[in-house]
């Protein structure tokens, strides 16, 4: 949805008489800032890569002349390589020079991902706007080369067995409700879409250490502070020993962001006392349909990864996590399919068509996937790799921008990973900010600017925290466990699975698409 | 007592203090506006006395020579004198002009593009073409032209501004190729420059002789050039309002130095650079949007407008 939507500017005019025979014409000139980044697609990248001038420089490289790029990024995760890629599909931001500097082994190294191997537990559920983006800039077409699961159904439910939601990508005229792939295949793709670019790219396989902002713009007075030239340019110094100057430093460094810290950008957040355990799993059966079960102590969802494997994100209280991370793999297994089927509760009866009950009322505009029967989720026959065990945090930058730093992804906002958006925030991010670098370039402006970053942080500041509004609400909701909430709980569940422009909201807002579910 | 209220608003934003806009109300149209148009003012700390001797070009006193002075206005000359170092400051008294600057480059892009057959999609649309900017101040549209990929040339009548204008573009890898001159429009006229495009905005207000002023962009600009002009509309009856408020209910500024006269209506501005063999093209206005701190281009030219025309072959 970000570049794929038709970009015009409109030109209404009206002639007026002026002076006689001097007619000149007065447009009505609306400029959609759109305008300039409209190119992006319809660019197919050729596979052959020799045109890739990505470059790795390390210790030995560095010169006494400190370089200059356009832009720095620091951070090249999966946010920060999608912010790159970006700028080099636009045509007002490919001739940008780009320094990537992070030490994550991932980009240097260029063994093949084998599709043999069993999945990676460390994946992300990618939405239909995320993967036009994607698609936008070329770099969907290397997902495609590798493991990826589109999934067009959803089912939610929870252990008191008083209701359920299926969700159909039909229900919003949509072909898929999203797509799981492994993180390493995204960031590979991404690796890969950039360096077939034809853009100037240099990969510093090394960290930010510290960073000089200029923030006095004073032009008065005298100025012999040191021998260093005049510039007003960001100086960033490397972990290598390296430093460069940048017209713009991006922090797609994660949650825990050094150049958020060395900004002096402050965060507001608070953890969660809980913890995900995530890992790969095996069952019988192929599974096309994602799933997600809220139990007493947090949610579970099974994530399809492709034929028999299918991804466990699992939130419980750490005590338990890390109980269930050391205990063997028969009592995991049965666990799992415990809290998946046959424990906690009782399934959800499917009688909801025979009307009548608690919540006919509800059913006046019915959903066409409101008629499908509560489905069985696949029983998990086998452990497909470690269980990992994460943290949750709810954290917010309260700025995204300060003179020539800009954040994005983790660094800007994390979120607990329940409804599968936080990564799709960080590429919502990264659309808007090399839009918004598109526009800078295209008036001539300097790309460090405030007021020009200040466009993206409110483009995106109300989006990603409606999102964690709904997210957060989300996760309280079912973190507590009292009588009559179970059945305001149930209540919800019917009711979404009845009214279907409200689900048709759920789905278009966890699809990427920016309105706020409830109170559209 | 509305009005003595909204005379309070005016009179503490007028402080240098406070910046930083929040509150959006309309009352913000008539700052701005008289900030860029007429009086970038200033209050306390007061500027530094201005000596009755008026701003020196390239040594010699312009007055001494009347041919080639005549676009210029002391009065005004030394008011932007007054407040060069603040060219740069975002937040300072030239706010006006970084805020309306995305949007006016926009225009500029859109029509320049057309005109010199340029592809709007790519990044330095204005390569190999010469611009000069007329009464350049600061800078603050010289640099985002030369990022644009033009040969840009800068002139303003004010020392000062010139001297913060190199030091601002040097620090730039990207500006610093921008030529600044310590000129006036009929100087460059004298030494037979010639440009592709000229361009003067939020210019012609402020200099003495309009059609003077407007022959010699021309004669600056080769033929099938471009001009580029941006001034405010004199017939706008709220920007009247505002010159009385600011001028003699605020004491902003000493009485009388309004001048009138000096503002243009589009037609009379289309008119003059007819005879001056510049037929305009196209017009846009500016509205500026207080609630999104915003300007954008309107059909209604009635506030500010910018006009662009191209020089007729001879
Ligand atoms: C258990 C779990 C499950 C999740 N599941 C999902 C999901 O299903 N869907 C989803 O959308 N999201 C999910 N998320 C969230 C998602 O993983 C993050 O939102 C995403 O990884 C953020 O990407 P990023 O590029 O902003 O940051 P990161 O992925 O954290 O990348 C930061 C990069 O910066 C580098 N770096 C850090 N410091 C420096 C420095 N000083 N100098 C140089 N480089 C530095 C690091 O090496 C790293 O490569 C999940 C998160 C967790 C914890
Ligand atoms: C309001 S500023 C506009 C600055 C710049 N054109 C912009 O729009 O950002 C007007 C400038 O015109 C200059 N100026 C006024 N009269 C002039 C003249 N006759 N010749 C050259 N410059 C002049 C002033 O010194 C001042 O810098």
């Amino acid at each position: 949805m970000y570049l794929s939507r038709a970009r015009k500017v409109t030109w209404r005019w009206e002639g007026r008489v002026v002076l006689g025979r001097i007619t000149p014409k007065v447009y009505a000139w609306r400029f959609d800032w759109r305008t300039f980044c409209s190119d992006t697609s319809g660019k197919l990248l050729g596979s052959n890569s020799n045109q890739a001038t990505t470059e790795l420089l390390d210790k030995q490289d560095s010169t006494n002349d400190v370089p200059q790029y356009d832009v720095a990024i620091v951070g090249g995760g999966m946010v920060g390589m999608a912010l790159a890629c970006s700028l080099a599909s636009m045509p007002l931001t490919k001739h940008l020079n780009v320094a990537i500097i992070d030490s994550n082994p991932a980009l240097m190294s260029r063994d093949c991902i084998k599709k043999e191997d069993p999945p990676d537990p460390r994946v992300s559920t990618v939405t239909p706007a995320t993967i036009s983006f994607f698609g936008g800039m070329g770099a969907w077409q290397y997902v495609q080369l590798h493991r990826h699961a589109f999934f067009d159904r959803m089912q939610v439910w929870d252990y008191t067995g008083l209701g359920y939601t299926r969700y159909s990508a039909r229900d919003v005229d949509k072909e898929v409700l999203g797509c799981v792939v492994e993180n390493k295949v995204l960031q590979r793709s991404l690796l890969s879409c950039m360096e077939d670019s034809d853009s100037q790219k240099r990969i510093y396989p090394s960290r930010l250490s510290s960073m000089t902002l200029n923030l006095s713009s004073s032009l008065s007075g005298s100025d012999n502070i040191s021998s260093q030239p005049r510039t007003s340019l960001a100086k960033l110094n490397l972990s290598s020993g390296n430093s460069l100057y940048a017209k713009l430093v991006v922090g797609a460094d994660g949650s825990k962001s050094h150049v958020r810290e060395l900004a002096g950008i402050r965060t507001t957040g608070w953890k969660y006392p809980q913890n995900a355990i995530i890992c790969t799993v095996e069952h019988t059966e192929d599974n096309w349909c994602a799933w997600q079960r809220f139990l007493r102590s947090g949610p579970i969802a099974l994530l399809p990864m492709g034929g028999k494997y299918s991804n466990i994100v699992w939130t419980m209280d750490p005590k338990e996590a890390a109980d269930r991370k050391l205990m063997n793999e028969a009592d995991f297994l049965k666990a799992v399919n415990e809290a998946l089927d046959n424990g906690h509760g009782p399934r959800p009866q499917s009688d909801v068509t025979s009307g009548g009950g608690l919540f006919s009322w509800l059913k006046a505009d019915k959903a066409s996937s409101a008629n499908e029967p509560f489905e069985v989720p696949p029983k998990i026959t086998k452990l497909a790799s470690d269980r990992m065990v994460f943290p949750l945090s709810l954290m917010h930058a309260n700025t995204y921008v300060s003179k020539r730093v800009v954040l994005i992804g983790d660094a800007a906002h994390t979120v607990h990973p329940l409804a599968g958006q936080g990564v799709n925030m960080g590429f919502g991010d990264a659309c808007s900010l090399s839009r918004v670098i598109a526009e800078g370039v295209s008036v001539g402006s300097d790309i460090g600017e405030v007021s020009l970053l200040k466009r993206y942080e409110s483009e995106r500041k109300a989006a990603n925290i409606a999102m964690m509004a709904v997210l957060d609400g989300f996760q309280k909701a079912y973190s507590i466990d009292f009588g009559p909430l179970n059945l305001l709980r149930a209540a919800a569940f019917h009711g979404v699975n009845y009214i279907s422009p409200l689900k048709r909201n759920i789905i278009s807002y966890a699809s990427g698409e920016q309105r706020v579910p409830l109170f559209s | 007592m509305a009005s003595k209220l909204l005379l309070s608003r005016l009179r503490t934003l007028a402080k240098p203090t406070h910046h930083r806009f929040i509150n959006p109300t309309p009352i913000f149209t008539l700052k701005y506006q008289t900030l860029v148009h007429s009086r970038p003012y200033s209050d306390a700390p007061q500027p530094p006395p201005i000596d009755s001797k008026p701003p020196s070009i390239n040594g010699d006193n312009p007055l001494k020579n009347k041919k080639i002075s005549s676009s210029l206005n002391q009065t005004e000359l030394a008011k932007f004198s007054a407040i060069a170092e603040t060219w740069w400051d975002a937040e300072g008294p030239f706010k006006p002009l970084h805020v309306m600057n995305p949007t006016r480059l926009a225009f500029i892009r859109s029509t320049l593009c057309r005109h010199f057959g340029k592809d709007p999609n790519c990044a330095k649309p204005f390569e190999g073409l010469k611009f000069v900017d007329v009464g350049c101040g600061g800078g603050i549209l010289s640099e985002p032209l030369a990022r644009m990929g033009a040969t840009v040339t800068g002139i303003d009548a004010v020392e000062k501004n010139i001297k913060i204008a190199q030091l601002h573009a040097d620090l730039d890898p990207g500006t610093s190729s921008i030529e600044y001159l310590c000129t006036t429009a009929e100087k460059l006229v004298e030494d037979q420059r010639k440009f592709d495009a000229v361009l003067a905005l939020e210019v012609i207000e402020h200099v003495a002789d309009h059609a003077e002023f407007c022959k010699s962009l021309s004669a600056l600009t080769v033929s099938n050039g471009a001009t580029v002009i941006s001034t405010i509309n004199r017939s706008m009856r709220a920007y009247a309002t505002a010159i009385v408020v600011a001028e003699y209910i605020l004491n902003w500024l000493p009485r009388g130095t309004h001048q009138w006269s000096s503002f243009l209506t589009p037609e009379e501005l289309v008119l003059i650079l007819q005879r001056a063999s510049i037929s305009v093209q196209e017009m846009a206005g500016f509205v500026y949007n207080p609630l999104i701190g915003k300007w954008s281009l309107f059909d209604d030219i009635g506030v500010n407008f910018i006009v662009y025309g191209t020089k007729d072959s001879e």
